[in-house]
C-alpha cells in the first residue's frame, strides 16, 4: 500500500504539496498506523436573503473550500465541519449549506455551532446531520465531538418570546443580553463515561465549536465550564482540541492539551467594511480590520488540512490568496507553534505607511 | 487617500512637467535591463532580424512576428487563438510584445521568468514554429554570412560557439525597445493636458479607480502606469467552461507533468488543460484557473481578449466583470474565483465610460492602427458561445 509519506517523499503528491509545506514531511513516526490526514472546514455562515437568494460571498467561501478539498491527492481520510454552517439556523440556510457540503467526496463529521442551534435548539440540524455530540475511533485515535455552545437553561427556555429572538440575541457580539457558552453537566457526564473505556495512551482529538478555554467572554471566545472539561481530558497523554467560532488562527497549550483554532470560510474576525456599490448584506460590524486586503473578500479566510501524526495534530492553513501558514506541535517545547512566524525575527512588520 | 494623491499629482505635475515628458516614454518607468544582457544598437538590430526570421520554423513561413505583428500592435488580432505552422491553432491569444519588457514573468501563465527564456519556446512548440529542436536555428546562424558577422560583432563569438543563449538574448534586447507610453491618458494624467482625454474617458478613469475595482490589479503608480500587478487571478474566464472537469483534469495533468510532460507543449495543445492557468505552472490551489493580469496599454488594438480570446470586445470584458466573473448575469461562478471579483452594478453609461477610458490608453506610436482594429473587431463573433464553435475546427 502506498502511504502518504511515501508519496510525499516520491514527490508524486503535487496536489497536496501545494497545501502542505515540505516541513511536514517527517522521517520517523512513532505509530505509523496512527498517521493520517483529514480536512477541516468551518464557519461558513450561509445566509438567506429571501426566496432562493443567499449571500454570495459566504456561499463562495464554502464552495471554494469544498472544491479545493476535493482536489487533494492523496485524499484525506475524512472531512470535519466545525459548526456555524448557517447564519440564523433556518431550514433554508441549513438545507443550502448541506447541499454545498454534499459536493464533498469524503465522509463528513459535523460539529454544532450556535448559529445552527438557537432557532430550534438544533432540531432541524439533527434531521440533516444526526447527533449533537458523539465520538468515533479512527486508526487508533479517539475523536470526540462536543456541542459546546449550550448555555444556562433559564436563558435558553424561559427568557425569549421566540426562537428567532433567541437566535438573534445569541448571534450578537458584546451583547449584554447574551449568555456564555458551555458544554453542560449532562454532556460532561457523557464525556466522562465515553472516556472511561479509552486507554490513557490513546491520542484524543476533541472537536468543539467554541474554544474549550477562556479567551474573550464578550464574543463568546469562551466556554464557561472549560476547566471542568479540561479536567476530564488532562489524564490523557496526548490531547488535541480543535475549535472554530473565532475565525482566526489561535493556538495554546494547557497541560497535556494542545488547542488549535480553525479559520472560517466566511469572514475573518475582525473584518473590514470594503467598498462595494452592489448591495453586500454584510452584518454590521463595530471593529475595523487591519490585516486583510479589503479588495479581496476571500482574504484571511480559508480551510485546514490536518496532519495527525504521533498523536499530535499539525494544522496547515490554506488561506487562499494569502500566505499559507503551518501550526505544528513542537515536541521539544511541548506546544503548538507556528513553523515560520513563532520566531519574532520572522514576523511581518506592521504597515505604518498607507 | 490614494485618489487624493492622484489628484494632487495632476495638479502639481501638470504645468511643470508636461512639455518635458511628451515623448514615447511618457507614463512609463525606465526599462529594466538585466546585467547579463546589456543593450547595444547592434544587438537590437540583430534581435530585430531574428524576430522576423521565418527560416526558424519547420515550414519556413512562420516567425515571431507572425503572431506578434507590428502592424497589429504586436499581436495577431483579430485571431482568437494564435496560428503557427500550417495554420495549426494553439489555445492562447497572443499577448502583445509592447511593454512586455516590464513583465515580471512571461506568457499568460508566467511559465517563463524573462524575455530570454520565453523566446526559446515557440521555435520548438509543435503548434507554433514546429522545429524538432533548436539545432536548425544554430545551423542557420552559424552558416549565414550576415548572421556570422552580426553575432561576431555583437557577442565577439565564433560561429561554431553560438548557442541559443546569444539568439534569445538578441531577441530579448530587441523586445526591450518595443515599449510605448504616451497615450491620451498619459498626456492628461502625467502631463496635465486637460483636453487630451474625453469627458467620458475621464469619468471612466474615476470608475477605474473606484466602482469598477480595476486599479487593484491593473495598477498605476504616482509617476508611471503599467496597468498590471504582475500577479495571477482567476477571473472566471476559461475555467467556467470546464468546472465539472477540473478534478480529473488537474489530476491527469499533474501525473503527466510528474512523468515529464512539457508544460509549454501541453497547455498550448489541450484547450481544457490551458484553462487550468497558473496552476499548471506552480501547482498551487490558489492558482487554479488564474492568469496574469495583462497590461491595458494599447488594449483597444488587441481584440479579442483574455487568455483564450473568448471576449470579443472591451465592452464584453467590462460586462464580464460587471456580472461578477460570468458572461451572463446569473450563470454559475466557478469555485476558485478570485475574492476580488464580485458583481459591480455598473450602469450602461458607466460601462461605456470604462471602455472610453481604455480606448484612451493607445500609444501615439500605434494610434494609426485604431481604425484597422475597430473594423477587425466586427469580424470577431461577439459571444463566447459562438467562439467555441469557431475554435472547434
Amino acid at each position: 500500500m502506498t502511504t502518504r509519506r511515501n508519496l510525499l517523499k516520491a514527490g508524486a503528491s503535487a496536489m497536496i504539496a501545494g497545501v502542505v509545506p515540505v516541513s511536514m514531511v517527517r522521517l520517523a513516526f512513532a505509530e505509523p498506523e496512527q498517521d493520517f490526514i483529514f480536512a477541516y472546514i468551518s464557519d461558513s455562515h450561509i445566509q438567506h436573503i429571501k426566496g432562493n437568494r443567499f449571500v454570495r460571498n459566504w456561499d463562495q467561501g464554502l464552495i471554494r473550500a469544498v472544491a479545493e478539498t476535493n482536489l487533494l491527492e492523496p485524499k484525506p481520510d475524512f472531512v470535519l465541519f466545525g459548526g456555524d454552517l448557517a447564519q440564523l439556523a433556518t431550514r433554508e440556510e441549513l438545507d443550502h449549506g448541506a447541499e454545498i457540503l454534499s459536493g464533498l467526496r469524503f465522509k463528513t463529521h459535523m460539529v454544532m455551532g450556535e448559529h445552527d442551534y438557537y432557532l430550534d435548539l438544533g432540531e432541524y440540524w439533527s434531521r440533516l446531520f444526526g447527533e449533537h455530540y458523539y465520538s468515533f475511533d479512527h486508526k487508533g485515535v479517539h475523536f470526540v465531538v462536543l456541542n459546546s455552545i449550550l448555555t444556562y437553561d433559564d436563558w435558553t427556555h424561559n427568557r425569549w418570546e421566540s426562537g428567532e429572538r433567541r437566535m438573534a440575541e445569541m448571534a450578537g457580539l458584546d451583547n449584554p443580553n447574551g449568555s456564555p457558552f458551555m458544554v453542560g453537566e449532562k454532556q460532561r457526564a457523557w464525556l466522562k463515561q465515553d472516556l472511561a473505556v479509552v486507554s490513557r495512551d490513546t491520542p484524543l482529538v476533541v472537536l468543539s465549536h467554541s474554544p474549550l478555554q477562556k479567551i474573550y467572554k464578550g464574543w463568546n471566545f469562551w466556554t464557561e465550564d472549560a476547566e471542568q472539561v479540561q479536567k476530564l481530558l488532562q489524564p490523557f497523554r496526548q490531547v488535541n482540541v480543535i475549535y472554530g467560532h473565532v475565525h482566526q488562527i489561535q493556538y495554546n497549550q494547557i497541560g497535556n492539551i494542545a488547542f488549535n483554532s480553525v479559520m472560517a470560510t466566511a469572514w475573518p474576525w475582525p473584518y473590514p467594511q470594503s467598498y462595494a456599490q452592489a448591495e453586500s448584506h454584510l452584518p454590521v460590524l463595530t471593529v475595523p480590520m487591519n490585516r486583510a486586503d479589503p479588495f479581496d473578500e476571500r482574504d484571511a479566510t480559508g480551510w485546514q488540512l490536518i496532519d495527525l501524526h504521533s498523536g499530535r495534530v499539525d494544522l496547515a492553513y490554506n488561506l487562499y490568496a494569502n500566505q499559507n501558514r503551518l501550526v505544528a506541535f513542537n515536541e521539544h517545547s511541548g506546544r503548538p507553534e507556528d513553523k515560520r512566524f513563532q520566531d519574532p525575527a520572522n514576523r511581518i512588520v506592521p504597515q505604518t505607511h498607507y | 487617500m490614494r485618489n487624493f494623491h492622484f489628484a494632487l499629482l495632476v495638479l502639481f505635475m501638470g504645468p511643470t512637467m508636461g512639455a518635458a515628458l511628451a515623448t514615447d516614454d511618457l507614463g512609463l518607468p525606465p526599462v529594466p535591463i538585466p546585467q547579463t544582457n546589456p543593450q547595444s544598437a547592434a544587438k537590437i538590430a540583430l534581435g530585430d532580424r531574428l524576430f522576423h526570421e521565418t527560416r526558424f520554423s519547420s515550414t519556413g513561413e512562420v516567425s515571431c512576428s507572425t503572431c506578434h505583428d507590428e502592424k497589429k500592435a504586436f499581436t495577431d488580432s483579430p485571431l482568437v487563438a494564435s496560428e503557427g505552422i500550417r495554420k495549426l491553432r494553439g489555445t492562447r491569444n497572443a499577448p502583445t510584445v509592447i511593454n512586455a519588457a516590464y513583465n515580471a514573468t512571461q506568457f499568460w501563465d508566467g511559465r517563463s521568468p524573462d524575455l530570454e527564456d520565453q523566446a526559446q519556446h515557440p521555435f520548438v512548440n509543435p503548434l507554433e514554429m514546429g522545429l524538432p529542436d533548436h539545432g536548425p536555428i544554430l545551423e542557420i546562424v552559424s552558416s549565414d554570412p550576415e548572421y556570422i558577422d552580426a553575432f561576431r560583432d555583437v557577442f565577439g563569438i565564433e560561429p561554431a560557439k553560438i548557442t541559443m543563449q546569444q539568439v534569445t538574448q538578441a531577441i530579448a534586447a530587441f523586445e526591450r525597445t518595443v515599449v510605448a507610453g504616451n497615450s491620451a491618458f498619459d498626456r492628461w494624467y502625467f502631463s496635465g493636458q486637460e483636453d487630451a482625454m474625453s469627458e467620458s474617458a475621464k469619468r471612466g478613469f474615476q470608475l477605474f479607480l473606484r466602482e469598477g475595482r480595476c486599479v487593484s490589479c491593473h495598477s498605476i503608480e504616482q509617476d508611471h502606469a503599467l496597468f498590471t500587478d504582475h500577479h495571477f487571478h482567476n477571473i472566471g474566464v476559461g475555467i467556467n467552461e470546464i468546472q465539472e472537469k477540473v478534478p480529473p483534469l488537474a489530476k491527469a495533468f499533474l501525473k503527466a507533468k510528474a512523468e515529464g510532460a512539457d508544460v509549454d507543449k501541453t497547455v498550448l495543445a489541450d484547450k481544457n488543460i490551458s484553462h487550468l492557468g497558473r496552476f499548471a505552472v506552480d501547482e498551487q490551489l490558489s492558482s487554479m484557473g488564474a492568469f496574469k493580469t495583462s497590461t491595458l496599454r494599447n488594449i483597444a488594438l488587441t481584440a479579442p481578449y483574455m487568455h483564450d480570446g473568448s471576449l470579443a470586445t472591451l465592452r464584453d470584458v467590462v460586462v464580464h466583470y460587471n456580472n461578477g466573473g460570468v458572461g451572463k448575469a446569473g450563470d454559475p461562478i466557478n469555485p476558485f474565483l478570485s475574492g476580488g471579483i464580485r458583481p459591480l452594478d455598473l450602469s450602461e453609461q458607466q460601462i461605456d465610460d470604462l471602455v472610453a477610458f481604455m480606448e484612451a490608453l493607445t500609444s501615439e506610436r500605434f494610434v494609426a492602427q485604431t481604425g484597422a482594429s475597430n473594423s477587425l473587431d466586427s469580424a470577431v463573433p461577439s459571444r463566447p458561445d459562438r467562439l467555441a464553435t469557431t475554435q472547434g475546427e
